[in-house]
């Protein structure tokens, strides 16, 4: 057993040496720049990924209500769409001016990162802008505002495209974040990154993992968002056909993905530790590569004295979770730590919570859509207990506390590195001085305080407004086939 | 690809182009509707509703180009990405700033409650000035060289308060062809208004441009050069002529001609816009950095345009279809 872990422990460290480029240990910045901006970025990202993970999954969950309302005729289906598609727009607004932001900021703050790696970075992010981003935008309008200008299958078709193109914002997106955690299809010339391979550059070995596993955590937020505002508008004593059927959707989505997304994110997991090992071990709290590694519940990680504080654990179980054998070998921080003492591994106790957040939050999720599974064969989506739909309220934002801990796990777990092994986060930075982050990141937080404030707000509103029963139009929705009778309504 | 010669020569030349393009597509259409932001504060409420619907199938599409180019910067010219943008730290901040706010408040100002809704039309105009203001202050500024010096900042504050002017021109520009009745005579009014700050604007980008370096000002005054410049003052000066006698005219019966004054607004922008490409040639940071040296491996760039020759007309294609289903004047913005 002691040479099996040996062995792995030699083969990180192989890792380490194979994939060192030098990081200098002293650059002309200040900490406060890097950590600063960082944080801004940070900030960044999170707000904006808010948006599109409802956007990605609502634009096919519109699409669904459109095509149920096609197919039968049924006016609840038009009812749930109209008042989904205003969440829809405001979700998609937001996504916008959130990620132009993004693309200014590897600008103002990341010069570094294309410098290095725009030749692989580029042209994806080209591609995205290019079939994804107009996709969307031309068709978002005539999908908001042309319902009564075009045929209902032009109607349809544009929800279709917008859908269809968020979905593929996602799969450019990914595959260059993934690119960044398990980077190939390249070679380094004088320190710049040169694509050789596109193929290789697509489907990197972690794309698809991550590929399916944002998918699913946007379908999850999305079921659980309209379980949640569903059983707010029921408690509120909206008791229609729509509401029922939104809820019925949303509880059944929710409790038959949330399984694929826990087998999902297990074999992510087993990439990440193929392609990561320090990320796993952060995950992890394993501060030595040894076999039988317990499963740590809680503690508190110490940096310092590089090992936990009342720790809670189930024996053998990272063991078993992570090589399928109580006696596999787990890989340890300590092996990510260089000869002379630099630390190349993310800081631990980040990634150790939000992963634990992350599951946590995805059990819940488990628990209540099974246990509404359940109520609902019982009774029905109509008398629902109430303690039953209170829950659904609280966790209506559940898949946005999931998604942000996967993704602060993810990404913290790849420091010290921005891409891996090819350029250290502190050598893309710009030369901005902190002061002037500083205050451009307070700027900001306070707007985007002021707009989650104001998002949540106007939802709950929009649901209030709803269950008072006011209508969203004042003439009969078209259907495939009327469209005679409603161009000459649309005259009006 | 080695058919048209270097790929080092002809790629540059090709997104440099291709993003003059975007960012000219870009001024244009959001020039347009950031315009009709700014003029939020003279109409009534009702008109204000008018206003946005005028713009709401659109807004978004149009700041997509905003992406594109700066994407085309990004990913074709890394290194003059990364000076031109930390060069403009804070305009470019107040500028993301203002489009958030406007963005969002697009949503908000008919989603929230009546009473909250003047405090998202207030966002939208704030949101509209300051990324309209912080435009065209980093434009002087990029005129100028990109250092921060009291001259030049002064210059771009000059700018910045033309290019505002000149946007909220061609936003009258747009709602005299999108509306009728009363709020299209405001606009005839408002286009009366604005059109010294596009003047002012061209005259003065046009009067600094040739003093900022040797190189340019040998390219526009000497001969033959001038020759092949002069064309750009001269249809411009036509052009604004005929905008100040259509303006005089408007309305006409059966609304004719209602389109001329957004259709020579463009124009005008169009003219300045390729006078400025002229000047800047070859460089895309001004005196210090040519397309050629700040380009992107010729690798990679090829494969973003094999992309784009596919992907950009069907872009142009379905933007033209959705400006012609929401062709005519604006109706009342309904999900229905």
């Amino acid at each position: 057993m002691h040479f099996v872990a040996r062995a792995c422990a030699g083969k990180f460290a192989t890792y380490i040496t194979a994939n060192k480029i030098t990081i200098p240990n002293d650059t002309e910045l200040t900490v406060d720049t890097l950590l600063l901006s960082r944080i801004q970025f940070g900030a960044n990202i999170s707000f904006h990924i808010l948006f599109p993970t409802i956007t990605i999954a609502l634009g096919w969950v519109l699409l669904f209500f459109k095509l149920r309302f096609s197919a039968t005729g049924d006016s609840k289906w038009m009812d749930a769409y109209m008042f989904w598609v205003k969440v829809f727009a405001l979700s998609f607004a937001m996504g916008v001016v959130s990620g132009i932001t993004m693309s200014f900021q590897f600008g103002t703050n990341w010069p570094g990162f294309m410098e290095t790696v725009g030749n692989v970075a580029g042209p994806l992010l080209a591609y995205e802008v290019l079939t994804a981003f107009f996709l969307e935008a031309v068709f978002l309008g005539i999908m908001l505002f042309g319902a009564s200008k075009v045929k209902p299958w032009v109607h349809t078709l544009a929800t279709f495209l917008v859908a269809f193109g968020t979905t593929m914002s996602t799969f450019w997106i990914i595959i260059l974040n993934s690119w960044m955690h398990t980077p190939q299809g390249y070679e380094l010339r004088d320190g710049v990154v040169f694509a050789t391979d596109w193929f290789d550059i697509i489907f990197n070995p972690s794309m698809p993992y991550r590929f399916v596993h944002m998918l699913l955590a946007s379908a999850l937020t999305v079921a659980f968002l309209i379980a949640g505002i569903s059983a707010l508008r029921m408690l509120w004593g909206d008791k229609s056909e729509s509401v029922r059927s939104a809820l019925r959707v949303g509880i059944i989505a929710g409790a038959g993905l949330i399984p694929l997304q826990i087998l999902a994110g297990d074999l992510h997991g087993l990439n990440t530790l193929e392609h990561q090992p320090a990320k796993v071990a952060a995950m992890e709290g394993n501060w030595e590569t040894r076999s039988n590694v317990p499963l740590v519940l809680f503690t508190i990680p110490d940096q310092e004295t590089r090992s936990n504080k009342f720790e809670l654990s189930i024996p053998n179980g990272a063991s078993l979770i992570l090589t399928h054998k109580s006696d596999g070998v787990v890989p340890g921080l300590n092996d990510f730590v260089t000869a002379d003492g630099e630390v190349q591994h993310p800081r631990v106790a980040p990634v150790f919570f939000s992963f634990r957040i992350m599951i946590g939050t995805g059990m819940a999720m488990l628990g209540l859509s099974w246990g509404g599974l359940v109520l609902l064969r019982k009774y029905g989506a109509g008398a629902m207990p109430k303690l039953s739909l209170y829950a659904f309220c609280a966790m209506s934002f559940s898949g946005w506390i999931a998604t942000l801990a996967g993704w602060y796990t993810t990404e913290i777990g790849r420091q010290p590195w921005l891409v891996q092994g090819v350029l250290a986060t502190k050598d893309a930075v710009s030369d901005v001085p902190a002061g002037m982050v500083l205050s451009t990141l307070i700027g900001y937080l306070i707007i985007y305080g002021i707009l989650i404030a104001a998002y949540i707000f106007v939802i709950t509103y929009l649901a209030r407004k709803a269950t008072r029963g006011e209508p969203y139009s004042t003439r009969d929705y078209p259907r495939s086939g009327e469209a005679e009778v409603y161009a000459l309504q649309a005259g009006e | 690809m080695d058919y048209f010669g270097d790929p080092a020569v002809w790629l540059p030349w090709t997104f440099a182009s291709l993003m003059g393009l975007s960012i000219l597509i870009y001024v244009v259409l959001d020039g347009f509707d950031l315009g009709v932001g700014l003029l939020m504060p003279l109409a009534d409420d009702q008109e204000k509703d008018k206003l946005v619907s005028s713009i709401g199938p659109f807004w978004d599409a149009n700041e997509t180009w905003l992406v594109l180019a700066i994407g085309l910067l990004l990913v074709a010219f890394p290194p003059a990405h990364g000076v031109i943008l930390t060069a403009l730290y804070l305009p470019v901040f107040v500028m993301l700033l203002g489009l958030i706010l406007r963005g969002v408040s697009f949503e908000l100002r008919a989603k929230a409650p009546i009473a909250q809704k003047r405090i998202w039309n207030g966002a939208f105009f704030t949101g509209s000035l300051m990324a309209s203001l912080s435009q065209g202050f980093m434009l002087g500024m990029y005129i100028m060289g990109l250092t921060w010096t009291l001259p030049h900042v002064a210059f771009a504050a000059l700018t910045a308060l033309f290019l505002t002017v000149g946007y909220s021109f061609i936003g009258a520009a747009w709602l005299i062809w999108k509306t009728s009745d009363k709020l299209q005579k405001r606009a005839i009014t408002w286009a009366k208004g604005g059109i010294w700050g596009l003047f002012l604007g061209i005259g003065a980008v046009s009067f600094a441009t040739p003093f900022v370096s040797e190189r340019i000002f040998d390219r526009w005054f000497n001969y033959p050069e001038i020759l092949y410049l002069s064309p750009l003052p001269i249809i411009s000066g036509a052009l604004v002529v005929f905008l100040w006698w259509s303006l005089s005219r408007l309305p006409l019966k059966n609304d004719r001609f209602s389109w001329t004054p957004f259709a020579a607004a463009v124009g005008l922008f169009t003219l300045a816009y390729c006078g400025m490409a002229y000047s800047f040639y070859p460089y895309v940071v001004p005196e210090q950095m040519t397309i050629y040296e700040a380009a992107s491996a010729p690798e990679s760039l090829f494969i973003i345009l094999l992309g784009t020759l596919f992907v950009l007309p069907a872009i142009l294609g379905y933007t033209a279809l959705s400006y012609y289903i929401f062709r005519g004047k604006a109706t009342e913005l309904r999900y229905d």
